[in-house]
């Protein structure tokens, strides 16, 4: 068997955060009753011209500055033509010969640390087409024009990755670098972000690529990587029993797990391209461009690299935190508060409890029952020995579930840590005195049972001796 | 009263020596008489027609004056108008009825214009004798056998019948000045963007451009005001401002240099010639001077837009497919035959023919070889006009190779009639603003001059041509049994 190397690109249409579609003023909302957004132009009733929506171009040029491309100073909207009911002019409005961004890149991270840059050739804006509807009406189909006409960028990746993993890295990547620009909600529920992917498989060594077949319409992390490991695996079946792989456009099945052919190279259209004479070319100046760069948020390699270099946190920990926006704005208040001394104590709350009560709950970060706020009251109480780490999880899990303050809990539940010596010293001495024998090997030499005595005194006091006095004063008392 | 101008109507109805409605009653009445064998209108909206003229009345009542408040026009039925069928000549649309007003519609309407109904025309503006309408042919008043030109063929049939002061139309190839000089009435296409395209139904979304079809160029005047301007709502409109063209007619035409094109006059019929040259002995004598230019790329132009046309056609006419509103076939038995069926029966021969065409030379592997050829020769053309109007401050010539045509002479044999065109078709490929006005007759019927000026140069066009109609009275000509 030959060992097969996998190319693959993807290309990602991310749904644009505007307020109203990128040719109308109608709204973008989601799940609005059918047609009840749509209006004369997304109809495209006779004699309506389109009229670009600047907050769509703004996007776009962010999403190109973060990536590092070329922007163009003039691109062009182009109609692309062909019939369908729920795309009522007949061609779809999509920059095609000049994109408004071409010719960037960025990097991703494999679980196991190894980093890539994967090439994005182009993003470019477009309209979405409407939705047909087959669902609950006999002998006919009805077509939802809600979605007719919202804006898309639509994000074209070199063939640079090699692996379902690193696809699924780059999608990570992309999905988090709009969201953090603001420009996408990064919904795949919803459909807000979905990608097509490009996939196609070669003997290693040889330079020329294979034919490859196009997935379409996969709206989750967990489907682009098994589409891909499947399509894979059907390519490399396919050639190894003889065949060749046609030029085609798929369609994954995720009940089944399998791709099935759409459509052939053959079948494809002819769009019949041209400059749509209804817009003008679209003309971003220097000055755009530098006002857009200026309202750069910090981006997540930046957030990564500055948390690791100033807080002295791990990659590992570093990545994980900015990830989202959110969760990276989440961890800075709690930081805020704390003291960047603290920073290790915070980031491993805020992936610890915090992420898991979260997923528990399968809540947002930004729908946390426990605000920063509160979450550095419950770490100002390790910080300060009021509480240990291990009574703060408890609290924690009070905090979540009656939403009160971490000194409230404490209070109300008598949780304060005891550091009065006296009192764990005459804890301690019953405790010993009660364990004869146990005091008797531990001092023949069986150390492990210091745990024994430890979980004792604890056990006596609720948990809220302080560990490390109690350690000192059991070690002294129990040496005898 | 059908034969004042707008500003003598506009005098009396601000003096009350008659109302809105007697003015509307009047054209109402013509249209009755005279329409039946014109077929010039496909709509008439009296009742509302005498609506708005009674709110013009009560708006003249408190006082309110304008050059057009109470005045009644026709509009082409292209133009979209809120609750009123809108055809564009063509089975397609033949139930269709606008919610909207377009912005030509929606501006004259807020000046107090009423609308008497709507003009026949060639199938969405695919024609140059208005007998490509599913409504049927338009009769030329000066002779009924003879073809009105297109596509603003009905509007230009109801200004020389005198069924209304003025009538709106669009001019995509020489679609206002063709039809204007074959029935001996000034019609002005304007600056590709100085009129809003929102609402008028695209034919060649880069050509089409709304302007007038009136009696005099001072008519004209008073309309564009109103007409022109920025629309956000069409983002290919100028945001420039709009002179103040009625103020402008008066300039004297001293120093005025005008271009005569080599390529117009080569082989230029000796009759039609001869009425060009009477009319610049009239600006000569005005002061103005002549000198010969080349525009080396312009016998290209005819092809060329037969490329770029049909291509923005087939596009822009995917929208009618039988879904949303209009023409429907019966009984489809799949979307396949749907589309199929709706567009072939709801579509003309002509409207087929140009979107075939179109759909060709945009098709792969053809897109280069004419699409994009043609293009290239758009610019070059572009760029001929531009050199010549370094020269010159207007080009003069005719508006047609002929007068009308019979019916049914050139109907079959396309090449010939797209010929028509030639003079015109070039204004409409840069973009320039082109007016034609009544200069003369050959065989009794009424014969073109063509004035084509720079970007933005409607005031020195409509200038020239007032400054003309002051001394001749050509355009005062009524064919025989509508003065």
């Amino acid at each position: 068997m030959a060992d097969w190397e996998v190319v693959i690109g993807l290309e990602i249409h991310a749904q644009l955060a505007t307020r109203s579609k990128i040719f109308s003023g109608s709204a973008t909302a989601y799940g609005a009753p059918p047609n009840t957004q749509a209006n004369l132009v997304d109809l495209a009733y006779p004699g309506v011209l389109p009229v670009l929506n600047a907050e769509a171009v703004r996007m776009a040029v962010k999403f190109g500055l973060a990536i590092g491309a070329h922007i163009a100073p003039r691109s062009v909207f182009a109609r692309k033509n062909y019939f369908y009911p729920d795309l009522p002019k007949g061609y779809q409005i999509s920059q095609y010969e000049l994109p408004v961004v071409s010719r960037g890149s960025l990097r991703i991270v494999l679980e196991d640390g190894t980093q890539k840059i994967v090439g994005v050739t182009r993003a470019h804006l477009e309209e979405d087409a409407g939705k047909s509807l087959h669902e609950g009406l006999a002998n006919a189909s009805g077509i939802d024009l809600n979605r007719a006409g919202t804006p898309l960028l639509e994000i074209v990746s070199e063939p640079d990755m090699r692996s379902a993993k690193e696809a699924v890295a780059y999608m990570k990547k992309i999905h988090t670098l709009v969201r953090y620009l603001e420009i996408c909600d990064g919904n795949m529920q919803e459909g807000s972000f979905r990608c097509d992917a490009n996939v196609s498989v070669r003997p290693r060594g040889q330079e020329k690529f294979g034919t490859r077949a196009e997935i379409k319409n996969l709206n989750s992390f967990r489907f682009v990587e098994k589409a891909i490991q499947h399509e894979v695996a059907r390519q490399i079946d396919v050639i190894e029993s003889g065949g060749k792989v046609v030029q085609e456009t798929r369609l994954y099945d995720s009940d089944k797990d399998e791709t099935r052919s759409m459509r052939s190279k053959e079948e494809a259209n002819d769009y019949r391209y041209f400059p749509d004479p209804d817009l003008l070319p679209v003309e971003v100046s220097e000055g755009f461009i530098a006002e857009v760069r200026s309202s750069l948020p910090e981006l997540p390699d930046e957030k990564a690299a500055r948390f690791a270099h100033d807080l002295a946190l791990s990659a590992y920990d570093a990545g994980v935190l900015s990830a989202s926006r959110e969760l990276g704005e989440y961890f800075e208040a709690v930081l805020a508060e704390l003291g960047t001394a603290h920073a290790k104590l915070a980031a491993n709350w805020v992936m610890g409890e915090l992420s898991s009560a979260l997923n528990r709950d399968n809540l947002d970060i930004t729908r946390s029952k426990v605000l920063p706020a509160d979450l550095k009251g419950l770490l100002s109480r390790i910080v300060d020995a009021t509480i240990s780490g291990k009574i703060a999880k408890d609290v924690f899990e009070a905090m979540w579930s009656e939403g009160k303050s971490a000194d409230q809990i404490i209070e109300a539940k008598g949780l304060k840590q005891i550091t009065d010596s006296g009192a764990i010293e005459s804890v301690i001495d019953a405790v010993i005195a009660a364990n004869p024998r146990q005091l008797a090997d531990y001092r023949a030499g069986k150390d492990k049972l210091f745990g024994f005595f430890v979980g004792q005194v604890m056990k006596a006091m609720g948990g809220k001796a302080n560990p490390a006095q109690l350690n000192d004063l059991l070690k002294a008392k129990l040496g005898g | 009263m059908h034969d004042q101008s707008i500003g003598e109507l506009a005098l009396h109805l601000g003096a009350g020596r008659c109302s809105s409605v007697e003015l509307t009653r009047h054209f109402l009445a013509r249209i009755e008489r005279f329409n039946p064998a014109l077929n010039a209108l496909v709509t008439v909206t009296a009742e509302e027609a005498l609506a708005a003229a009674a709110a013009a009345d009560r708006r003249l009542a408190r006082g309110e004056r304008g050059p057009l408040l109470g005045v009644p026009l026709i509009h082409k039925d292209i133009f979209c108008t809120d609750g009123v069928r809108t055809s564009c000549g063509s089975r397609m649309l033949d139930n269709f009825v606008a919610p909207y007003d377009a912005t030509v519609v929606a501006r004259l309407r807020a000046a107090g214009a009423v609308m008497l109904g709507k003009a026949n025309m060639d199938e969405f503006a695919m024609g140059s004798s208005n007998e490509t309408s599913y409504y049927g042919p338009v009769r030329n008043p000066w002779d009924t056998g003879k073809v009105p030109g297109g596509s603003s063929g009905g509007s230009a049939a109801a200004m020389a019948a005198r069924l209304a002061p003025y009538t709106t139309g669009t001019d995509t190839g020489g679609s206002i000045r063709q039809p204007a000089a074959l029935t001996g009435v000034t019609g002005i296409k304007p600056t590709y963007g100085r009129v809003s395209r929102y609402g008028m139904i695209a034919f060649a979304s880069s050509l089409d451009q709304a302007g007038v079809l009136a009696r005099s160029a001072e008519d004209a005047a008073a309309v564009l005001q109103v007409m022109a301007g920025f629309d956000p709502l069409d983002s290919t409109s100028v945001d420039a401002p709009v002179p103040d063209y009625p103020r402008l007619l008066g300039a004297p035409l001293t120093g005025l240099r005008i271009g005569l094109l080599r390529e117009f006059f080569d082989g230029l019929e000796s009759r039609n010639a001869a009425l060009i040259h009477d009319a610049l002995k009239v600006y000569t004598s005005l002061g103005a001077s002549t000198v010969e230019v080349s525009l080396p790329h312009l016998p290209l132009s005819v092809p060329t837009y037969y490329v770029v046309a049909p291509a923005e056609c087939s596009s822009n006419l995917s929208r009618f497919d039988g879904v949303r509103y209009g023409y429907r076939c019966d009984n489809p038995k799949d979307l396949l035959d749907l589309y199929r069926r709706s567009r072939g029966e709801g579509f003309g021969p002509e409207v087929k023919r140009r979107i075939m065409t179109g759909t060709y030379v945009l098709s792969a592997g053809y897109f280069d070889a004419y699409y994009l050829k043609a293009q290239k020769v758009r610019r070059l053309i572009n760029e001929d006009f531009r050199k010549a109007f370094s020269e010159v401050d207007v080009l003069i010539g005719p508006t047609t190779p002929t007068p009308a045509f019979a019916i049914g002479a050139k109907i079959d044999d396309p090449i010939t009639m797209y010929l028509n065109d030639i003079y015109t078709i070039g204004a409409n490929l840069a973009g320039l603003p082109g007016l034609s006005l009544p200069c003369g007759f050959v065989d009794g019927l009424p014969m073109g001059l063509q004035l084509i000026g720079p970007h933005f140069s409607e005031s020195r066009l409509l200038n020239a041509a007032h400054q003309y109609q002051l001394r001749t009275d050509w355009h005062r000509q009524a064919p025989r049994g509508y003065e």
